[in-house]
This record gives structure tokens, sequence and C-alpha cells, in this order.
């Protein structure tokens, strides 16, 4: 089912895929940063496609020199029942991502929680707050970097 | 000696003035706090900001909520998280995959079993390892236990917004019964920690058995007895129908699951569509409904205790012997019995207790159909014993996310009984 998915892409956007893995008969495909929309757009709108839910999308810092950072979608067609993976790689240096929420709209509070915990900005996001941390919390606690015990005095505390 | 006067009135004024001023800022300053977007436009004209929560008893948690109001009306919403977060994503990162089974308790609080179940279930698709089957019968058993449990929460919460307050106690004596049976059958009555990679950790007892059939056999009547308290009850009704209005596409749109997703008419149940477990094997119906209100919410997650409960009794008939835990050295944790005896299960358990159990390096994605919707657990994993980066996909949250649309252009009172209606628990939501 799922390598007509992959067979449909490559055919359409083959300049947009670097990767296909699948392991644990999990698809995932990694995509070009910048055509992210695009990849997003078609596999919404496409009939052998037809991923209409955005299950999850995350973050994850894999904490290498290069391709430090990725933003991992998880996508579920309601209508075929089958699930596919993208992922997208961030540098260090340039931390921005094109959003997604003109695909899904759901998107919305996940790009804001992968915002706040990993400092990755999604441009075009109408939205982009902290999701749990406060406002002037200067660290991102996810990355790799950041001590489990957290740093003190990060987080100020209500004067009196 | 009246000049004096005016002069230092006119000095108490002008430091009044002056005083004033921070004051005035900083009222102005908690309202356009830059956590939320709301901004405080004119005192003086009828819009007011209300701040909801975070210690308010109506919105189910710690879910702080910001309403813009004209008059009575709800022109804007701000819902803002945070207040329960406890960085599980980030604890997950430094325990072995063992160790985190706790940690899924606190995720959902009202239904732990089924956090215990979608989180070992993510992990063993990961090692590559099936738990026997008579593991999986009682998972499925006390999955549906803790659906059950939760949508009474649900229903008796909803109604204890609206007013009506039996419906809240009646519930809440059944979910007791369902709490002896979870302290019964796991030692715990709140945080079970009761599943096990490959397994669970203790089986299920011949007299834990019958007190499930015997609250299978005495729950429907019950059952019948709450929703006829609020089935045709006019205000019930009037206070719900057509309240929260959520369209098929714009559910799906946002990431909506779980009876909310099912009460704006989309037939989707991961139960169903990616049969885990063996739910395959089982005979139900999803109920769906179409109208996408509150109403439709709550009649959803009436039926679906009813099917559950048909789920829960064909599983207790089906239910083979035989083990609870699978066999699989060096992934597993082997049976306290043989780690005692024999010296090969010895050196496992203390490889896997001190290092963790060695999956291959890959990520997975598992999902279940939660009390509250899907919940998902993606894990990343390098070959290590814990996991790399764990992310939990929790209903609630992307639930939440849709309430500024279910709220908007609703009148203040609405407000209570959408929120009871979308059935969040923050512990989720916040993670």
């Amino acid at each position: 089912m799922l390598s007509t998915v992959v067979e449909k892409l490559k055919t359409s956007l083959p300049a947009s895929i670097l990767e296909v893995k699948d392991f644990r008969s999990e698809t995932t495909i990694h995509v070009k940063k910048d055509d992210i929309v695009k990849v997003s757009t078609f596999l919404r709108d496409d009939s052998d496609c037809l991923f209409e839910y955005l299950s999850d999308l995350c973050g994850a810092d894999a904490y290498t020199p290069e391709n430090r950072f990725e933003v991992v979608y998880n996508m579920y067609s309601i209508s075929l029942k089958h699930r596919l993976r993208l992922k997208v790689f961030v540098e260090e240096n340039d931390l921005h991502v094109p959003s997604v929420t003109t695909v899904w709209p759901g998107a919305g509070w996940p790009e804001r929680e992968t915002y706040d915990m990993f400092g990755i900005v999604f441009d075009g996001h109408n939205d982009l707050r902290r999701m749990y941390m406060p406002e002037e919390f200067e660290h991102f606690p996810l990355r790799k970097d950041f001590p489990l015990m957290g740093i003190p005095d990060s987080i100020p505390l209500p004067r009196k | 000696m009246l000049q004096k006067d005016t002069k230092k009135a006119e000095a108490g004024a002008a430091t009044a003035v002056h005083e004033a001023e921070p004051k005035k800022s900083k009222i102005l300053q908690a309202l356009e706090d830059k956590d939320t977007s709301v901004q405080f436009t004119d005192p003086l004209e009828n819009e007011m900001i209300l701040n909801m929560g975070p210690q308010h008893p109506a919105t189910h948690g710690v879910l702080r909520l910001l309403v813009k109001l004209d008059g009575e009306t709800v022109v804007a919403s701000v819902p803002e998280l945070g207040y329960l977060h406890r960085g599980y994503e980030k604890l997950a990162e430094n325990c072995s995959y063992h160790e985190f089974i706790p940690h899924t308790d606190r995720l959902d609080y009202i239904s732990p079993l089924m956090n215990n179940t979608a989180y070992v279930l993510a992990v063993e698709k990961l090692l590559g390892v099936e738990a026997p089957r008579r593991a999986q019968f009682i998972r499925v058993i006390i999955s549906e236990l803790a659906r059950i449990s939760s949508h009474l929460l649900a229903v008796g919460a909803l109604g204890l917004d609206i007013g009506a307050v039996t419906v809240f106690m009646w519930t809440f004596r059944e979910r007791e019964k369902l709490y002896d049976i979870f302290e019964q059958l796991t030692g715990a009555r709140f945080t079970t920690s009761y599943t096990r990679i490959g397994g669970i950790s203790q089986d299920m007892t011949d007299e834990t058995k019958q007190a499930i059939q015997d609250f299978v056999t005495q729950f429907p009547p019950q059952l019948a007895e709450c929703e006829g308290l609020l089935n045709r009850n006019r205000i019930f009704v009037e206070r719900t129908d057509g309240v929260g209005v959520m369209s098929k596409e714009m559910a799906i749109a946002m990431g909506f699951s779980g009876p909310n997703l099912r009460g704006s008419g989309v037939a989707h149940d991961l139960r169903r569509s990616e049969p885990y477990l063996v739910y395959n094997e089982l005979d139900f119906n999803i109920p769906v409904f179409n109208d996408g209100d509150s109403l439709a919410r709550y009649y959803v997650r009436v039926n679906e205790i009813k099917e559950s409960i048909g789920i829960v009794q064909q599983a207790l008939d089906k239910i083979p012997a035989g083990p609870v835990h699978a066999f699989a050295p060096k992934k597993v944790l082997p049976q306290k019995e043989r780690v005692y005896t024999k010296m090969e299960e010895l050196i496992h358990d203390f490889m896997l207790i001190n290092f963790g159990t060695a999956p291959p390096v890959g990520e997975v994605y598992h999902a279940v159909e939660g009390s509250k919707g899907e919940l998902g657990f993606y894990i990343q994993s390098k070959g290590e014993g814990h996991p790399w980066r764990l992310k939990i996909r929790s209903p609630s949250f992307m639930n939440l996310q849709s309430l500024p649309l279910l709220l908007n252009g609703r009148m203040i009172s609405d407000v209570v009984a959408i929120i009871g209606s979308i059935d969040p628990v923050m512990g989720e939501a916040d993670k």
C-alpha cells in the first residue's frame, strides 16, 4: 500500500525527496526542508495518499554537528487507513522551517511546542509563542545540551 | 490657609496621579501578559477579559483560559497550558524503557491502565516482541475498564458542570467499584504501573476475574439510571444541543480524535482502523453521531461505555490460559523464580535492570485508541537502554487546540459545558 504512495511521490516530486527508510513496516521519508509545504500539500490532496490527518508533529535533537535538529511529521489517512512519517533536517545555525499550518491547521500547537522545546522557528505560523514554558524563559529544554536538573535561576520566581 | 490647602490638595492630586500610573500599568501588564494574545483594548467599552483558571474547578484541572467578553458573549479566547508541565519527554530520555512505565500513570491520570498499555505496545513494536495471548486479553480488559472509568468521569463531570450533581455522584459510585477492581488486580487504585514490556506484572487471579464479571453484570442497569437522568432532561439537552459545534472537515483538520471526532461524524477508531492486541477477534460497534455538538459527544461516550462492557464480557469469555510474560531473553525481564535459580536469567536480569533492554536503531510510532483519543508514542532509538527521544502524542493536547473554535460566539455559561464535553485531562495535555 505504502509503496504506491512512495512511488507516486517519487515520480511527482523527485527533487524533494532525499531518502526513504523502512523500519518495523513504518515508512519514513526524508524531505528537503524548503519543500515540506509542497510535499505535505501533495500528500494531503493526492487520491492515492489522502493524508488528511496530522497525528503528530515533533522535533528531535540528534546532537550531531550537521543536521542537528529534525522535525518529524506523523501523518495518518483516515480514508485509506495508512500511516507515513516525514522528516526534515534543520541546521543549528539556520533554525527556520516553513510552517505546515496552511496544510493542516491542527499543526499550530505542535509547532508551538516544538518551538518551545527546541527553538525551531516555523515561518508562516501566525501565533508562534511558547507552549509550556514562560515566555521570558531563554533556554530550550529538550535540547540535549540542556541539563536534566535544569538551569538554576532560569525561571524567575514571582516577586511580592 | 486656604491657599495652602489647595496647594496641598493639588500636590496630593499630583502624587495620586503619579501613583496611579504604575498601578494601572501593573493591571494592564497582567492582562496583557506576554503569554496571551488577547489585548486589553478599552476598559470603558463593553468588552472585558475574564481569566478562568488555572485553579477554576470547572476547567478540569489546571487549564487556564482567557476569554474576552462582549456582554455575555465570548468574542475571543486563549487557552494557556503548562501549569502541569513536568517534562516527561526529557525524563524519558534519562531513564530506561522499564523505568518510564510508572511515569505513564501520571499522564492521563483518569485511565492510567490505558497509558501503561499504549506505552509498552510502542516499546514492544520497537523491540520486536509480542506479549502472549493471555496478556493481550488482559490488556484489552484493562483498557476497556479504563475507558469505562474515564467516560464515566466525563459524563458525570459534564452533568456537574451543567448543574446535574446527582449524575456525578452516581457515576463516581460506579468508578469506585472499578477502582476496587484495579486495586485487586494491580495493587494500586490510581498509579497502577501494571504492564511490563512483553507482558504484565502479575497474572489476573480467578477472584479478580469474578469481580470484573460481577461488575459487568451489575453495571448496565446502573448506567441506564444515569442516562435516565440526562437523556431526556430538558435543561441538560438545551444546554448541550447545538452548543460547541465542530464540523466534520474541521475536526479532521484540527487533529480531533477519540469520542470528540466520532461526535463530529467521522467513523475513525484505531481499534478498527489499525487493530492492535486482539481487537480484531472481538465484536463491537463504533458509535458515531453526526451533529458535532456537546450532546453528540456525550452520546458517543455513553454508547462507547456500552460497547466497552460488551468487549470486556467477550474478552472474559475468550481469555485463554497460559503465560502472561513473553519469553525473549535479553529483551524482556525474566521470571523472578528463574532469576533466583538460573545463572543465565540472573545475568539477564542484572543487565536489563542496570543498562536497560537494547532495541535496534530505529524509530517507531504506535498509537492506540485511548479514552480521550489517539494516544501515541513516538520513540527514536539509538540502540541504547533508554530512548533517544520519546514523544507523547496526547489526545487532550490536540483536542484542546480547537477550544477557541468551539467557544467563540457562544455565551459565557456555555464555556464550562464545552470544556466538559471535550473532556481534557491536563496531566496528559501538559505532559
